[in-house]
């Protein structure tokens, strides 16, 4: 029946196309997976002016700095998920997306803190993260928040505590700074950088945005920060005991058998800690905190 | 013998409305046969259905329901086409092609040899007198040239069944002969032709047998003659009016005046009214003739049309 | 039967004076290869290659949408179709022939302008090395990329105007380029819904970006042959579902 002619031509398409797109599905994915490993840069390589994009996006530059926002999340995420240290690119994208959008203060935020990170965390450029601050802020010079990221830049990444000093003072005086700004500066000003100090601000990092990454970046840190004040007041008991028995305990089990701590310690992760056969202590290799001071160490 | 075209219950709906909630019936349950070698002419006003036919057996639109047959294969077949040829309505074609490469381009759907088609395709442009504009681009030519062209493709690759939908329109007298020549000639070679028409005298020359479809439905099959003889026999009456005298008020309606020359048709048994009214009036009788009915006085009065004729030359009725 | 439809569109669109877009082509390499002369040495290579390949894309692009939605509406709105389809042609043959027709005009005209391209880039650098390979190799994908693109114009070429074809062809395109991004979006914000919504539309969306290798061929990667074995099953598997899809529509509707 040749009717039927027409007729099968839609029953061959009804049952032909979703075949075809259930066979793309894993094409695709794999075609991603090879693309990963031959474009080592997209093709963001060929503009990384931000005023050429401007220019081009013809008008719907905030549309553009989204899509170059979201792309900085990504890429950054897929390093990390790969373990790959090379964030070449983080500051040309996120260059560009506050050059669409002079007023994405997130993305300032989020190069402050990434683009001056060591790696494996981040780009290992403080330099960066300051031109990326400095220029955000010749576009919004008020902003109290962006004085307190480029302080911090200067604080924790590049240890000058008198350059940090005077931006916080600065930044004191932006219309609606909080006023642990002014606290901030007197007291970097007078004893530079302190545990407590730096406690403070990776606090404050963590109650100023929503983002995911920032957030959990600064808990790291602040645990990390706990753990090494623990690991002083470990080290203390350890040299109490020292002094009562003569030797450094070989573990913080001893220490509670002394009847000097009432139980073992655990870092904020809940691992317990490590006491070297010099009395330092340091953190459990398993424990996923990390300290530039405490290195991990086997138990023995 | 297997007919040529056999038509069944062809019917075809047009949803009007942007819900498609009105269907318009184009064509009403058609239903036809037409033997080998037959001149069939299908005639009908604007509108009828007789395009929708044509497009429905040619397989560009499709059939609410019905089917129909050439050649003893259905219309969904396609191969069929290696035997039919087509003249469509207003024919249009590539206009960056010339008349030549035109042909060319449709005769390789077919089996030919390039040798054949070079020379069908001479003998073809011969025949519709387009040879001199072989090659120059469709898009200059006319739509008498046009039309041309259209025939020539239509029976390019000999097909055994033809259908012309309008062939005759915009020709000039000299093309319209050419065309009826070209008709007469495929008939003598045994082929089928079905055509569209309203030129009726053309019809009824040409046609052995003729339908009529009014508003998608078929209102009459058979030969001219036998068409025209359900028309009532009337007469003619020519005459003059005196300077100065009025028509007869009750022939003012029928009557048609080319200077000063009247013309009425009455059917027979009114023809003595007529001719006292006309006394009265002091005409002056040229003529009075039987007047051989035509199928253009059926049709028209089929359609039911009240339409004043124009004045036209009075040697119209007949041919 | 379907060979001689498409040497008809090709031989149509060649007396269009399509192919006159290579002389844009042409004095647009030219003026490339003078600027880039004043530019420092080490990446005129670089951008050469860039430029003649964006342009190919891009030309490309422009003459696939705009032929291609075109490609039957042409045909049924002068009803030139009509005599055509009294010939034993099926429909689908129609289409494919039409199909195939535009993909070997763009096949041409991308050839032509690699050459043009080869051209500026030896004028340039003064010699070829092993890695321009990938040159052609960026070219090969490009033409992927417009055999795509052409069947989902020769689509709606069957039921809808030239405009509004133009407007659903290059916005599945833009779709495509972006359905990385829109995946992005999908994973960003918090809603598992939104992010599993986003990741369906990203796998059924074609996606362009596969095809474009142009920053590899700029810097003279090395594209792995798998890739290229992918990429062409990836097209040919979406090729095939939209002619299947325009098969279907097209064999299906009454001409007016």
């Amino acid at each position: 029946m040749k009717q039927s002619g027409r007729k099968r031509n839609i029953w061959v398409a009804a049952l032909g196309i979703p075949l075809l797109l259930a066979a793309a599905f894993p094409l695709q994915r794999r075609i991603d997976a090879r693309v990963r490993t031959v474009q080592q840069e997209k093709d963001e390589l060929m503009l990384r002016s931000g005023r050429v994009l401007k220019k081009l996006s013809l008008g719907y530059d905030s549309l553009l700095a989204n899509i170059y926002w979201t792309r900085a999340v990504q890429y950054y995420g897929g390093k990390r998920r790969d373990h790959d240290p090379n964030f070449e690119l983080l500051a040309p994208l996120l260059e560009v997306t506050t050059t669409l959008d002079p007023h994405l203060l997130v993305a300032c935020k989020f190069g402050a803190i990434f683009l001056a990170e060591p790696p494996p965390k981040g780009a290992g450029r403080p330099d960066l993260a300051v031109n990326l601050i400095r220029r955000a802020m010749v576009n919004n010079p008020e902003d109290w928040r962006l004085w307190a990221d480029l302080g911090f830049i200067y604080y924790w990444d590049m240890k000058d505590y008198k350059k940090a000093a005077e931006v916080y003072l600065e930044g004191s005086r932006r219309p609606g700074a909080h006023d642990w700004m002014k606290v901030m500066a007197a007291k970097i000003a007078e004893e530079g950088g302190s545990r407590g100090t730096s406690r403070f601000l990776w606090e404050q990092v963590y109650l100023s945005t929503q983002d995911r990454d920032i957030r959990r970046n600064a808990f790291e840190h602040l645990q990390s920060l706990r753990a090494e004040e623990d690991a002083e007041r470990l080290e203390e008991l350890a040299a109490r005991f020292h002094r009562r028995f003569g030797r450094f305990p070989p573990s913080a089990r001893e220490l509670v058998e002394a009847g000097i701590l009432p139980g073992v310690p655990l870092d904020p992760a809940g691992y317990p800690y490590v006491l070297t056969p010099d009395g330092k202590a340091r953190l459990n290799p398993s424990s996923p905190i990390t300290s530039d001071i405490l290195k991990p160490v086997l138990p023995h | 013998m297997q007919a040529a075209i056999e038509i069944n219950e062809l019917t075809k709906d047009y949803c009007l409305g942007f819900w498609r909630k009105r269907p318009r019936r184009a064509l009403d349950g058609l239903t036809l046969t037409i033997e080998e070698g037959e001149v069939f002419g299908f005639l009908g006003p604007n509108g009828a259905g007789k395009t929708t036919t044509l497009k429905l057996l040619m397989g560009l639109i499709f059939p609410t329901s019905g089917g129909a047959r050439i050649l003893g294969r259905q219309i969904e077949d396609v191969s069929m086409h290696h035997d039919v040829g087509y003249l469509p309505e207003q024919p249009y074609f590539y206009d960056y092609l010339t008349a030549r490469e035109l042909l060319d381009y449709f005769a390789r759907f077919f089996r030919l040899s390039a040798e054949e088609r070079r020379r069908r395709i001479g003998s073809l442009l011969d025949l519709v007198g387009l040879s001199s504009a072989a090659d120059v681009q469709l898009r200059r030519y006319s739509k008498g040239m046009l039309q041309r062209i259209g025939v020539a493709q239509a029976i390019l690759h000999q097909p055994r069944v033809v259908f012309l939908d309008e062939p005759m329109s915009g020709l000039d007298p000299v093309g319209r002969r050419e065309v009826r020549d070209i008709i007469l000639d495929l008939k003598r070679q045994g082929r089928t032709i079905f055509f569209s028409t309203h030129i009726l005298p053309d019809a009824e020359m040409l046609c052995d047998r003729v339908a009529v479809l009014v508003g998608g439905k078929l209102q009459g099959v058979g030969s001219p003659e036998q068409i025209v003889s359900i028309e009532v026999e009337s007469l003619e009456v020519l005459f003059e009016l005196p300077a100065g005298s009025a028509l007869p008020p009750a022939l003012e309606a029928a009557a048609t005046q080319t200077g000063a020359r009247y013309r009425i048709q009455v059917p027979e048994a009114q023809l003595y009214d007529a001719l006292e009214g006309l006394r009265t009036a002091r005409a002056r009788i040229i003529s009075v003739s039987q007047l051989k009915p035509t199928l253009e006085d059926f049709f028209l009065r089929l359609v039911g049309g009240e339409q004043r004729r124009h004045a036209v030359e009075i040697s119209g009725g007949g041919s | 039967m379907i060979w001689v439809v498409a040497w008809n569109t090709f031989r149509e669109a060649v007396r269009d004076r399509v192919l006159y877009n290579l002389i844009f082509f042409a004095l647009l390499m030219i003026a490339a290869t003078v600027l880039v002369g004043q530019i420092s040495i080490g990446i005129e290579h670089l951008v050469i290659v860039n430029l003649g390949l964006t342009a190919i894309s891009v030309f490309g692009l422009v003459m696939a949408i705009f032929i291609g939605v075109g490609l039957v509406y042409k045909e049924i709105d002068k009803r030139t179709l009509y005599a055509l389809l009294a010939r034993p042609l099926r429909r689908r043959q129609f289409l494919v022939g039409k199909y195939a027709g535009l993909l070997l005009t763009l096949a041409v005209n991308t050839a032509l302008m690699t050459l043009g391209l080869a051209v500026a880039l030896f004028y340039v650098s003064r010699t070829f090395v092993r890695s321009d390979l990938s040159i052609l190799v960026a070219v090969y994908f490009i033409l992927l990329k417009l055999a795509l693109v052409t069947a989902l114009a020769l689509l709606f070429s069957c039921f809808s105007t030239p405009m509004l074809s133009t407007v659903f062809t290059l916005g599945l395109y833009l779709a495509g380029i972006f359905s990385t991004d829109i995946r992005s979006f999908g994973e960003v914000t918090e809603s598992p819904a939104l992010g599993a919504a986003t990741k369906s539309l990203y796998y059924l969306l074609p996606n362009f970006n596969n095809f474009n290798a142009i920053a590899a061929a700029a810097y003279g990667r090395q594209i792995p042959l798998v890739l290229v074995a992918q990429n062409t099953a990836y097209a040919a598997i979406y090729i095939t579902l939209v002619l299947l899809a325009a098969a279907a529509i097209f064999s299906n509707r009454n001409l007016k």
